[in-house]
């Protein structure tokens, strides 16, 4: 199984649903379709919806990562939405709960990010 | 119960996804929980994932190495290399290291092994590669549906 990435501009937001698995091989994929999309639409902001991503390990973790302070190098925010208890744990165990900002789904995720939906 | 089965495979980003699964598909027999399963899956994803990029520099000529073997509720798990190998290993087994902090990785890859394993053990040596052995028991809480 692999990954699909499905971008979506919503005002100054670019929201990023994935379905399938998250790991090494598709990370790669995952950074580069997302960088590309915030420059070439000038986007600061990021929210990333994980519902239908069914595995995730700690390169997922990398990307996430890499994404959260790319996007404040660039004064915008990173929130991510509808976690998985699994992938929770993986946030958990990495301490990017304490410093990333998370939201119980899409809706509350944008208005975290200014945008009423 | 004793059951045991053998994996070698190119050191291939693509191929992460299918360890894992064929892990997975062979461990179901011993009925784990869901969270188990998944704890065993990502485990095999970390560590085919370091043989990959750290043991083998992303050259997939290599070959990674996979034993499962079933012992009662318990998996054992050794994944192999022949790679370039750990010169430090407190060092790499350190959370949040990462030798290649260029490639975004978490270095969480060890931290999740140890948390999610009962016992793991690494063998390395510069220039011959790197043996991970890891332990799982199971635990025994089946739902009785026979």
């Amino acid at each position: 199984m692999s990954l699909l990435i499905d971008l979506e501009k919503k005002e100054e937001v670019l929201c990023v649903r994935l379905v399938g698995e998250l790991d090494h091989h598709t990370a790669i994929k995952l950074r580069e379709r997302v960088d590309e999309a915030l420059s070439e639409q000038h986007l600061t902001h990021v929210l990333l919806n994980l519902e239908k991503l069914t595995f995730m390990d700690s390169s997922g973790l990398g990307v996430v990562l890499g994404r959260y302070k790319k996007v404040h190098s660039i004064g915008g925010e990173l929130v991510i939405c509808s976690l998985s208890p699994q992938v929770k744990r993986l946030f958990e165990l990495s301490g990017l709960f304490k410093i990333v900002t998370f939201a119980t789904n899409e809706r509350e995720a944008l208005l975290n990010l200014g945008v009423a939906s | 119960m004793k059951n045991r089965m053998e994996l070698s495979f190119s050191a291939k980003s693509s191929n992460e996804s299918f360890a894992r699964v064929s892990v997975g598909a062979f461990v179901t027999q011993l009925d784990p929980t869901l969270d188990e399963l998944t704890e065993i899956k990502t485990v095999v994803s970390e560590a085919v994932t370091n043989a990959i990029i750290h043991g083998y520099g992303e050259n997939d000529d290599g070959l990674v190495n996979i034993e499962v073997e079933l012992i009662n509720e318990t998996v054992h798990l050794v994944i192999r290399d022949e790679g370039r190998g750990i010169e430090d290993l407190d060092e790499a087994r350190q959370p949040l290291y990462t030798s290649k902090p260029e490639l975004e990785r978490s270095g969480m890859g060890f931290t999740i092994m140890e948390n999610f394993m009962d016992n793991v053990q690494v063998d390395s040596e510069p220039m011959t590669g790197t043996t991970l052995t890891l332990v799982k028991r199971l635990s025994k809480q089946k739902a009785l549906c026979n």
